[in-house]
């Protein structure tokens, strides 16, 4: 167990420097702008993976919040507001805004449910479509400007003018999406989403407010993908609609169910592989949703856990196998399942 | 404290033309176990839905020590300190051994969104206090072994035992089993009526539906009898064994032996 810990600490570690390191392995600007992108879409990913993934509640509104975020910035910091004032506050709006949304949706289960946030989300596109005075209509937003610079107190400044310190700006707020969503499923917290998710009616009666819990999830799900949003708006220099359409969700739902839902690892996986495997894939044109169309079907199928829990059922095997090897007793999963909490 | 504990008084539901429950009143003394008999379809189970706040009782009160709780929602009801099993077992089947009792620590615990997120003194003592609480109740229920395991590696009857643990964690004051053994065999009855002996043995108030009648004999302080939703007997077992309408209605003639 505990070779086992440390092992995971250097594995871990290795993926940090990598990610630090990348500035200097991307072959070319274009490829590096598919890395910075991905970072974003994993902050997205990440986070519908609290509410679908853990919390069991399929929320198809998420470009919507993602919208919010993305508008928020760019309306509020082109109007002179400075990005660090207007992210925090588009996130809250967003997540002030799925408070509202959740009190009628969230009475609602299963796909009641999906349909209920889907068309939340098709209404925040239309809108940013059509409220021409605010959002600027079909053609958006344009020239946003890029992160206000921090200053420092002896050596001047930050700015984010180059793609590496772009990048790094990104790479620091998945970093603490990440951390963020790992305290709370490694927690009774967690413990009470996964609880709401695989038995509502148990959970009720366990003494677990289970609106509330979901709630809690909504919430916090929809003020990360705001804020993805608000750093994506600023970042890229302008949005459209098609920023909050749910063309965008169906992309971190494919991201997540291959990468595998409940897990920490999947999101981040998904949203990095996919967008890199279909550039590669370039030549294959409009083939290329056909096959990704086919591969959802078989990881639903046959990997119903995803990409990464796929690979951590197959290590508990692995384990149980060698258990019964040496010890000759039958033993079960001691690791591996990445919802494990406590 | 009231000596009574639990009490429900007039309890009725009804579903839509149906009376499942009829007028039903009785109490259950502190550190007593108190089962609830009948034939199926008598309505004992939809008491026990009334009792934790499932379903909305027709008419009648529920008292947990004095207090009435009738009408309240589920999870309130267990922060009230009365919690439950269901007779077709019910656990979190995707998660652990250790994670069901963690769930079932939760009403004990404060930590909110950010105690969780900045591991405040506050979320440390909880966690503190469910570990120990974890393992005190794995010994308790005799699973100690299983405690890594996935739920849906368990025997059916660690699973009942497992599902009598998830409702221990929040040490209630009132714990309503309703059939514990449904679908076991003889030896693992024995197992869990040991443990709801032990249970009431550490001062635990008791509630529990079985069909089983020589366990129920044997386990019993008072038993309330029911059918087609009403209350035809109440007693010692003694005194219930002997009741004519009792015989009649549910036993069989030929029983008492
Ligand atoms: N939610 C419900 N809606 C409609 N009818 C119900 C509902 N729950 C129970 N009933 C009916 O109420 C009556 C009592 O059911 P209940 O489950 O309480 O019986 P029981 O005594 O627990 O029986 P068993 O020994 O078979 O478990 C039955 O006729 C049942 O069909
Ligand atoms: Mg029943």
């Amino acid at each position: 167990m505990v070779l086992q810990l440390i092992k995971q600490k250097w594995f871990y570690l290795a993926i940090l420097a990598i990610a630090l390191a990348v500035p200097l392995l991307v072959p070319n600007r274009y490829f590096f702008q598919i890395i910075i992108i991905s970072c974003i879409f994993a902050i997205a990913t990440l986070s519908m993976n609290l509410i679908l993934g853990y919390t069991g509640q399929a929320s198809l509104a998420h470009a919507g919040f993602f919208g919010i975020g993305a508008y928020g910035v760019g309306l509020m910091t082109k109007a002179g507001v400075s990005f660090w004032l207007a992210l925090p506050a588009s996130a809250l709006l967003a997540a002030l805004v799925g408070f509202l949304i959740g009190i009628p949706t969230l009475r609602t289960r299963g796909s009641y449910f999906a349909i209920a946030t889907l068309c939340f989300g098709v209404i925040v596109s239309i809108i940013a479509g059509n409220w021409v005075s605010l959002t600027g209509g079909h053609t958006g937003v344009v020239g946003i400007p890029r992160p206000s610079p921090i200053p420092l107190p002896l050596a001047g400044e930050i700015t984010f003018q180059t793609q590496t310190a772009q990048y790094y700006l990104v790479l620091a707020f998945l970093l603490l999406t990440l951390f963020v969503m790992h305290r709370l499923v490694y927690s009774l917290q967690g413990l009470s989403f996964m609880a709401v998710r695989n038995n509502e009616v148990l959970a009720d009666a366990v003494g677990i407010n289970t609106f509330a819990t979901k709630m809690l999830s909504f919430v916090v799900a929809n003020f990360f993908a705001a804020l993805a949003g608000g750093i994506y708006a600023s970042i890229i220099g302008s949005i459209s609609p098609s920023t909050a359409s749910y063309t965008l969700t169906f992309n971190w739902l494919v991201y997540l169910l291959l990468g595998g839902a409940a897990t920490l690892s999947g999101p981040i996986a998904g949203a990095f592989a996919i967008p890199i495997l279909m550039e590669y894939m370039q030549f294959l044109e409009e083939y290329r949703q056909l096959i990704f169309g086919a591969l959802l079907i078989v990881v639903i199928i046959y990997f119903p856990r995803g990409l990464m829990g796929g690979l951590a059922s197959l290590r508990v095997k692995a384990v149980n196998y060698s258990h019964r090897r040496k010890a000759g007793v039958p033993s079960a999963a001691e690791s591996g399942k990445p919802d494990q909490a406590f | 404290m009231y000596r009574v504990l639990l009490k429900v008084e007039n309890l009725t539901k009804h579903f839509e033309g149906l009376v499942a429950v009829s007028e039903v009143s009785f109490g259950v003394n502190r550190g007593d176990i108190l089962a609830i008999i009948g034939p199926n379809g008598a309505g004992k189970t939809t008491v026990f839905n009334l009792i934790s706040g499932m379903l909305r009782p027709t008419s009648g009160k529920i008292y947990l020590n004095g207090e009435d709780i009738s009408g309240l929602k589920p999870y309130h009801i267990a922060h009230k300190g009365i919690a439950r099993t269901f007779q077709t077992t019910a656990l979190f089947d995707q998660l652990r051994v250790v994670d069901n009792l963690a769930i079932g620590y939760k009403l004990r615990t404060s930590s909110g969104f950010w105690s969780t997120i900045f591991h405040t003194r506050r979320w440390k003592e909880d966690r503190a206090g469910c570990e120990a609480k974890i393992m005190e109740t794995l010994g308790f229920i005799g699973l100690a072994e299983k405690a890594l395991h996935f739920v849906s590696t368990l025997s059916q009857e660690e699973q009942k035992r497992l599902a009598i643990g998830v409702a221990l964690m929040s040490s209630p004051r009132v714990i309503l089993l309703d059939e514990p053994t449904g679908g076991l065999i003889q030896e693992e009855t024995d197992g869990i009526t040991n443990l709801i002996k032990k249970m009431k043995a550490a001062g635990l108030t008791i509630c529990i539906i079985e069909h089983k009648m020589r366990m129920i004999m044997d386990l019993a302080d008072r038993i309330v009898v029911l059918n087609f939703g009403e209350k035809i007997a109440e007693g010692t077992p003694e005194e219930v064994s002997k009741d004519q309408a009792v015989i009649e209605a549910y036993l069989g003639g030929d029983y008492v032996a």
